[in-house]
């Protein structure tokens, strides 16, 4: 990639927010817009990917609501995250989670990692 | 009519607008431009500037007759010289061995891109006009992605003009119209417009004022 286009992107990123890892649980806070009115939505779950680099990544998030598995996908730089909450890392072999999709209930859960 | 400004398609990337929303922008470098030569209605018979982009340093490179022209307007030789025709007016503001750069330009304004497309070879009718091809399966073979039937037998007796065949596609002149420009960064000499423009990356593109748009 250009220099410049490198620059132009690291400008835009977001530093302040908490470094996340695949496997990781965690509750993201985004900001909804309704009218004029603000209010925060809260989604938590296991991170199962991240891709892209600079102001392009984005990451995954995967949760499991009534039986039904919900994955949602954030920008990792917009300006619409509030904050980002770790509640556990896990032990994984895997750059991507994928394979949680197939398994459920005790088997789709992770190990937890302690420091 | 009017003066543009050249310049060179440095990539594409996205950013994010106040409302949260990812825009995909391309950026540009573009000037600064020196003003080589001015035509005029009473010498060339049109108002005219030239301009040029991308700085030639070793200037050993660049041939007798060229170094006279740059010279001429003092400026320092150019890789990619191109003409705008512009108004009297215009052509009186602006002298040869002038600079020009991307503050002409502000954010929220519409311009046209003007570049080079890439090119894409000898394609097919289905790449290169959109055609539908043929269908895959229900007994057909070895015709899949053909463009049929160029025409009747009897009459006309032969394929109607412009019919859309196979053919050279891509590395032609195209222009962009209605490009929002989102940032323009003086210091660095960079333009940001939404949206793709023609061309590969380092290509050298002609940025203008959009001509629907004023």
């Amino acid at each position: 990639m250009n220099e410049m286009v490198d620059l132009i992107e690291k400008e835009h990123m977001r530093l302040d927010l908490t470094e996340i890892h695949v496997g990781d649980n965690v509750r993201v806070y985004t900001k909804i817009f309704e009218g004029d009115k603000e209010r925060i939505q809260v989604f938590e779950g296991v991170v199962i990917r991240k891709r892209g680099g600079n102001t392009r990544a984005t990451f995954t998030v995967r949760k499991v609501s009534y039986g039904v598995g919900i994955e949602k996908t954030f920008p990792m730089h917009s300006p619409l995250i509030d904050k980002i909450e770790i509640l556990t890392k896990s032990k994984i072999r895997r750059a991507k989670l994928y394979y949680l999709r197939d398994l459920k209930g005790k088997a789709a859960k992770l190990k937890e990692k302690r420091d | 009519m009017g003066i543009g400004l050249l310049g060179k398609k440095l990539g594409m990337t996205q950013i994010f607008d106040e409302h949260g929303n990812i825009i995909p922008v391309t950026v540009i470098k573009a000037g600064p431009n020196g003003i080589i030569q001015k035509k005029t209605v009473s010498k060339e018979g049109y108002n005219a500037l030239q301009i040029g982009f991308d700085e030639i340093k070793k200037v050993n490179r660049v041939n007798k007759p060229l170094t006279g022209h740059f010279s001429k307007a003092k400026v320092a030789p150019m890789r990619f010289l191109k003409e705008f025709k512009v108004t009297p007016d215009d052509a009186e503001a602006n002298d040869a061995g002038a600079t020009i750069s991307v503050e002409m330009f502000e954010p929220g304004e519409f311009v046209d891109v003007t570049g080079t497309s890439k090119g894409k070879g000898f394609a097919g009718v289905m790449k290169r006009h959109g055609f539908k091809g043929a269908p895959a399966s229900h007994g057909s073979h070895e015709f899949f992605r053909h463009g049929g039937s160029i025409g009747a037998n009897t009459f006309p007796a032969k394929v109607m003009k412009g019919k859309k065949m196979p053919g050279h596609m891509g590395a032609k002149r195209v222009t962009v119209q209605n490009l929002k420009i989102v940032d323009v960064r003086g210091d660095m000499n960079i333009l940001m417009v939404e949206g793709a423009i023609p061309g590969p990356t380092n290509g050298y593109v002609m940025i203008k004022k959009a001509v629907k748009k004023s």
